[in-house]
C-alpha cells in the first residue's frame, strides 16, 4: 500500500524542534524514530494529525511530533481524544500512553474508547514500571517485583493489556516492541489503517527503572525460540526454522508443540478476521510471564462502525429530516401564548 | 406535547367565578400518583391562559419509596397570578392531598384557613399506619384550622372509568385526573388544552380512562356543591409579546444552542447523567439538527475531558453536572485553565456534601467553582437567577470563554432546573454575535525571518491567547498541562516565567470585570439596608423587596449574574449603605467574598434545608436588620 502512496512529507517534517528529553538509551527513542519514520508513507499531512497524550514518560510524545497535540492528564487521554475525534472525524488522531496511564489511572476511560470504536490509533508503551515517578511498580508489574513501593514484593496481579483490550472487544489488537523498528511500522501502519479504536501494545524498555524487563523474549540471543510471528491465514509457527507451533487441545486450551510431533496440518492457523474475540484473547494469554514464547503482530482486525463517524451521521441525518436548525421556531417549540397587540 | 389551544373570550367568562388576584396550589400524592404530571398540566393551561406563574417541583431522592410513606410524597406547588410575580409562593392556598403521607408531608406549609382537598378514599388502615398517623385526621378536629373538603376521589374514579371495562386497580392511576379536573372547575381552568394533551399523549383504554377521570372531577366540581362558587385568577398585565412556559433546564439547554449558532460554532456537550443536570443533557440529544454532538461518557472526568478535546478541535465544549461531577471535573479545568482553551462547565447545583440531596436545591458550590481546583486557577463564574433567564445567562458563559479562551462555570440550581415561568420570547435577531476567529495565519516572524505561529501571544487587550485548530496548516502546536513560556508555548519551569504565567492568568480573568455590566440598585439607593443576591434567591428577594417597600420601608437590592470577576462597581455601592445583607442558600460564601474583597461589614442570610427561601424569610430579615440598625 506505502508504495502507491507518493509521500506528501518527509520523516524532517514530522520532527519538532523541540529537545526531546528521555533519559539517554530509553526504548521511547526507538518508538519515535519508527512513528516518524512511517509517517510520510502513509499519505497524511502534519496539520491533519493530532497526537493526545496523558502522563508519564511516553506522554511527552506529542511535544516531539510536528503535528496538533495536547500533552493532557494522567489517564485522560483516551476521553480528550474521543473529544478530538467525534469533533472532528476529518483529522488522524492518535493516542500515545503508557501501562499505569492507560491501565491503572485511566482504565476505565482505555476501554470505553475501545468499546465505542472511536477512530484512534492507541500506542501503549509498556515497561510495566512507572518511570516518570522514579521506579514505583505498575499495574503490569510481574507479581513479587520489588520497587520502592514493594519493598516485599508486588502482590498485585498483573494486568494483561491485550486481554484488557480484547475483554472491552476491540477491533484492532497487536503487540510489537521497542527493539524491531520494522515490525513496529508494520504494526503501527495496519493500526494507522484500521479504522476504529485500534490498541497496539509496545514492549518498551525503561533502562532506568526497569532494565531489560523483555529481554528473556525480545533479547536478541532470546527471540528465535519466544518470540511468535502472528500472520493472518499462515499456520502459527516458531522456532528455529519454525520447528515450533501453536494447537488448541481438546479441552480448548493452546499448547506450544513441536511440529515434528504434531504435523503441521494440526496448527493452528491464524485469523485476525475472527469475529469472535475468544481466539485472540487465549493467544494474549498463552503467555504467562516473561520467560515463556510470547506472540507478537496483529491479534484481531475486524470491520465495526467507528464512533466519530456515527455521532456525525446523526447529525446529518437529524438535519435532513429537520433542516437546518432554526432558533425561532425552536423557542416556539413548547407552545407559546400572546399577551397584548 | 405541544399545547395548541387558544381560549376564546367565551370561554374566559365561563361562569361566574369569583375573581381574585393570585392562587398557590400544592399537588401532592405518592410518588407513583402522577402529581408532577398534573402540576405540569395546571401550569400549562394557566399559562395559556395567560396568568403569570412561577412553580416549584418538590420530590423525592428515590424513583419510588415505599407506597404510601412520607418519604414517596411528591408535590408540585404552582403560584398563579393577574399580576408579575417570581416566586412559586410562601404558603400555599390550596392543598390537594392525594393520601396520608401527602398531609402529613405538606400540612404545614398550608396557609391558616387555606383549602384542604383530601382523597378521603386513601384515609384508611395501612395508608393511615404508614403515614405515621395513629388517628385519622379526617375523624377528629386536628384539621380545625383549615377548610377540609373530603371528596373519595379513588371511587368516583373507578365509578367513572367502570362503563369503559376499567378495572378498579387500573382506575386508580387516573385518580390525578379527576384531581385535576377538580381544580380546574374550582380555579375556571377549562379543561379542553388536557382534552387535547390527554389524546395526543395516551392510546386506547389509558387514555379513555384519564379523559374521563378529568371530566368527572370537573364536572363533580360543578355538582357536588361542596364549594359556593369557583374562583377565577385573570390573565396577567405581562409585557406585550410572544410568551412560552419553560423550566430552567430547557432554557439553559435552548441557550447553549443559541450560543452555537450566534458564536458559528458546532456544539459538543459532553456529560454523565447526574440528577438535577441530566435534562440538559436530553434536550441538547434532541436537537441534533442545530450540529449539536453530544456524548453521554463513561464517567464525569471523561465527559470533561472530551468537551475539552471538542474545544481544542474548534467546537464549542460543553460539559453539563451537578456539585459531585464539579469535583470530579475539577483536574480538567485545570488543565483547560493552563491550555486557555473556552469550556463551559455547567453546575446545576443541589445539597451537599456528597450526594447530600440529590432531588432539593442549594447554592453552596461557589465556593468550589470559585476555589475547588489545584494552584492558582481562577475562572470567570456566570449565575442564572430565573428559571427563563438561563438562556441568556447560558449565552454569557459562551460568550466569555470563546472570548477570553477561558474554561467558565455556570451555575443555576435546582429550584431553577426544574421550576418554570412564563417567558417572553426574545426577538433572536437581537442576540449577541458571540463569534470569535480562528487563527489561520502565522502571528510571529523568527529572528531568521521565517513566520511561525505562537499559540501563546496574547491579544494585548483582552490577554486572550489565539485559537488554531487541527487542519489549519502551518500552524502545528502542541499545548499541555506543564507551565509554558509566554508567546511560544515552549516548556518553561523558571521561576520568572511561572511567576509571569500566574500572573497573567490572573489578570485575564479580572480584566473580564470591564466587559460586563456594572451592578445596578433596585429600591431605594438612599436606604439603610440593601441586599446582595446572586442565584435563585432573585425571586424570594423580588418579592420581599417589594413587599417591604409597598409597608413604606425603604431598602434597596443588587442582584449579581456575574460572580467572578464581580462588577467593578459593586464595592463602591456596598460601602453606600449601612448594612449589607447577604441572602443564600448556603453558610454565606458570597457574603465572605464580599467581606474579604471590599471590607465591607456585610452580614449573611442563609438556609439550607433544600429549599429556596420564603419572602416572610428575606422580609423578616430585612426588618430585623433595620430595627438593629435604627438602634446602633
Amino acid at each position: 500500500m506505502s508504495d502507491t502512496i507518493v509521500p506528501l512529507t518527509t520523516k524532517k517534517d514530522w520532527v519538532s524542534d523541540q529537545e526531546v528529553r528521555w533519559c539517554p538509551g530509553c526504548g521511547d527513542y526507538g518508538i519515535m524514530h519508527a512513528v516518524q519514520a512511517l509517517m510520510p508513507e502513509l499519505g497524511i499531512a502534519t496539520e491533519n494529525t493530532v497526537f493526545i497524550s496523558g502522563i508519564g514518560c511516553s506522554s511527552r510524545f506529542p511535544y516531539y511530533m510536528n503535528t496538533y497535540g495536547m500533552h493532557s492528564i494522567h489517564g485522560r487521554a483516551p476521553a480528550v481524544a474521543t473529544g478530538v475525534a467525534v469533533a472532528r472525524p476529518d483529522l488522524d488522531v492518535w493516542v500515545v500512553t503508557g501501562d499505569g496511564d492507560a491501565l491503572s489511572i485511566g482504565g476505565n476511560h482505555l476501554i470505553h474508547a475501545l468499546r465505542r470504536n472511536v477512530n484512534l490509533t492507541i500506542l501503549l508503551f509498556n515497561n510495566r514500571i512507572y518511570g516518570l515517578t522514579k521506579g514505583q511498580y505498575s499495574p503490569t508489574s510481574e507479581t513479587g517485583k520489588v520497587t520502592k513501593s514493594t519493598p516485599f514484593g508486588s502482590i498485585d496481579h498483573p494486568f494483561n493489556p491485550l486481554s484488557v483490550a480484547l475483554g472491552a472487544e476491540a477491533s484492532f489488537v497487536a503487540r510489537t516492541h521497542d527493539l524491531d523498528r520494522k515490525h513496529m511500522m508494520s504494526v503501527f501502519r495496519a493500526a494507522h489503517a484500521h479504522k476504529g479504536a485500534s490498541f497496539v501494545e509496545i514492549f518498551q524498555n525503561c533502562n532506568v527503572f526497569n532494565d531489560a524487563a523483555f529481554d528473556a523474549v525480545t533479547g536478541k540471543q532470546a527471540r528465535e525460540e519466544m518470540m511468535i510471528d502472528l500472520v493472518h491465514g499462515q499456520p502459527i509457527r516458531f522456532g528455529a526454522d519454525g520447528h515450533k507451533g501453536v494447537v488448541m487441545g481438546t479441552d480448548g486450551q493452546l499448547r506450544i508443540v513441536e511440529v515434528a510431533e504434531v504435523g503441521e496440518a494440526a496448527l493452528l492457523v491464524h485469523d485476525a478476521q475472527r469475529h469472535d474475540p475468544g481466539l485472540a484473547f487465549a493467544l494474549a494469554r498463552l503467555s504467562h510471564d516473561d520467560h515463556s514464547p510470547t506472540p507478537f503482530g496483529i491479534f484481531r482486525d475486524v470491520p465495526r462502525g467507528d464512533y466519530g463517524t456515527m455521532v456525525g451521521d446523526q447529525v446529518l441525518q437529524a438535519s435532513a429530516k429537520k433542516g437546518p436548525g432554526d432558533l425561532r421556531a425552536l423557542l416556539r417549540s413548547g407552545g407559546t401564548w400572546m399577551v397584548g397587540d | 406535547m405541544t399545547d395548541t389551544h387558544s381560549f376564546t373570550e367565551e370561554e374566559r367568562q365561563a361562569g361566574e367565578p369569583e375573581q381574585i388576584s393570585h392562587v398557590v396550589v400544592r399537588f401532592a400524592g405518592d410518588s407513583g400518583d402522577g402529581m408532577q404530571l398534573t402540576g405540569d398540566r395546571f401550569t400549562s393551561v394557566s399559562a395559556l391562559f395567560g396568568n403569570d406563574l412561577s412553580t416549584f417541583p418538590d420530590y423525592p431522592a428515590e424513583i419510588r419509596a415505599p407506597a404510601g410513606t412520607v418519604n414517596g410524597v411528591s408535590s408540585f406547588q404552582v403560584h398563579i397570578s393577574d399580576h408579575d410575580i417570581t416566586t412559586p409562593g410562601d404558603a400555599p392556598n390550596v392543598l390537594v392531598a392525594m393520601n396520608p403521607a401527602a398531609l402529613k408531608a405538606d400540612l404545614h406549609r398550608l396557609e391558616q384557613n387555606g383549602l384542604l382537598i383530601v382523597n378521603s378514599d386513601a384515609f384508611e388502615g395501612r395508608d393511615l399506619e404508614k403515614a405515621g398517623y395513629d388517628h385519622n385526621p379526617l375523624h377528629d378536629d386536628f384539621l380545625a384550622a383549615y377548610r377540609v373538603v373530603e371528596v373519595p376521589m379513588t371511587s368516583l374514579t373507578q365509578l367513572a372509568t367502570e362503563p369503559l371495562g376499567v378495572k378498579p386497580r387500573d382506575a386508580e392511576r387516573s385518580k390525578n385526573f379527576f384531581a385535576l379536573g377538580l381544580v380546574s372547575w374550582l380555579y375556571s381552568r377549562p379543561i379542553e388544552p388536557t382534552i387535547e394533551w390527554i389524546g395526543s399523549r395516551f392510546k386506547d383504554l389509558v387514555k379513555e380512562s384519564n379523559l374521563a377521570a378529568l371530566k368527572a372531577g370537573f364536572n363533580y366540581g360543578e355538582t357536588s356543591e361542596l364549594f359556593d362558587h369557583p374562583y377565577q385568577v385573570k390573565p396577567a398585565k405581562l409585557p406585550a409579546g410572544e410568551y412560552t412556559n419553560i423550566t430552567g433546564n430547557v432554557a439553559l439547554a435552548w441557550g447553549l444552542i443559541a450560543a452555537g449558532q450566534l458564536a458559528k460554532l458546532p456544539i459538543f456537550l459532553g456529560s454523565y447523567p447526574i440528577t438535577p443536570a441530566s435534562d440538559i443533557l436530553h434536550e441538547l440529544s434532541k436537537h441534533k439538527h442545530f450540529g449539536v454532538r453530544t456524548v453521554q461518557a463513561e464517567d464525569e472526568i471523561a465527559a470533561a475531558g472530551m468537551a475539552l478535546g471538542a474545544a481544542f478541535a474548534g467546537h464549542l465544549g460543553i460539559t453539563t453536572t451537578s456539585g459531585p461531577g464539579v469535583a470530579l471535573k475539577s483536574e480538567t479545568t485545570s488543565l483547560a485553565i493552563s491550555l486557555e482553551l473556552p469550556f463551559v462547565l455547567v453546575d446545576i447545583q443541589r445539597g451537599g456534601p456528597s450526594t447530600g440531596l440529590p432531588t432539593k436545591t442549594e447554592a453552596a458550590d461557589l465556593n468550589i467553582a470559585m476555589y475547588g481546583r489545584h494552584g492558582e486557577a481562577p475562572l470567570p463564574i456566570v449565575a442564572a437567577y430565573s428559571p427563563a433567564q438561563c438562556f441568556d445567562a447560558a449565552i454569557e458563559a459562551c460568550r466569555i470563554a470563546l472570548k477570553y479562551r477561558t474554561p467558565v462555570i455556570l451555575l443555576s440550581d435546582g429550584f431553577l432546573a426544574n421550576g418554570s415561568e412564563p417567558w417572553l420570547l426574545p426577538d433572536v435577531a437581537t442576540l449577541p454575535d458571540i463569534s470569535t476567529p480562528f487563527q489561520t495565519e502565522p502571528n510571529h516572524v523568527a529572528a531568521d525571518g521565517t513566520a511561525e505561529y505562537w499559540p501563546y501571544l496574547r491579544d494585548p487587550e483582552t490577554l486572550a491567547r489565539p485559537w488554531a485548530i487541527p487542519g489549519t496548516p502551518g500552524l502545528q502546536h502542541r499545548v499541555g498541562g506543564i507551565e509554558k513560556q509566554d508567546g511560544t508555548g515552549n516548556i518553561d519551569y523558571s521561576p520568572a516565567n511561572h511567576s509571569k504565567m500566574v500572573h497573567l492568568r490572573q489578570a485575564k480573568i479580572d480584566g473580564i470585570a470591564n466587559d460586563i455590566p456594572l451592578a445596578t440598585i433596585t429600591g431605594d439607593a438612599d436606604a439603610d439596608v440593601c441586599l446582595l443576591g446572586w442565584g435563585s434567591t432573585w425571586a424570594a428577594i423580588d418579592a420581599a423587596v417589594q413587599r417591604t417597600r409597598r409597608a413604606g420601608t425603604k431598602v434597596a437590592w443588587i442582584h449579581i449574574t456575574h460572580v467572578n470577576p464581580l462588577p467593578p462597581n459593586l464595592g463602591e455601592l456596598l460601602k453606600s449603605f449601612k448594612t449589607v445583607l447577604v441572602p443564600e442558600l448556603n453558610m454565606g460564601q458570597l457574603c465572605r467574598i464580599v467581606r474579604a474583597n471590599y471590607l465591607v461589614d456585610a452580614k449573611p442570610v442563609t438556609k439550607v434545608q433544600g429549599l429556596p427561601f420564603t419572602s416572610a424569610e428575606l422580609e423578616k430579615a430585612i426588618q430585623e436588620a433595620i430595627m438593629q440598625g435604627a438602634g446602633s
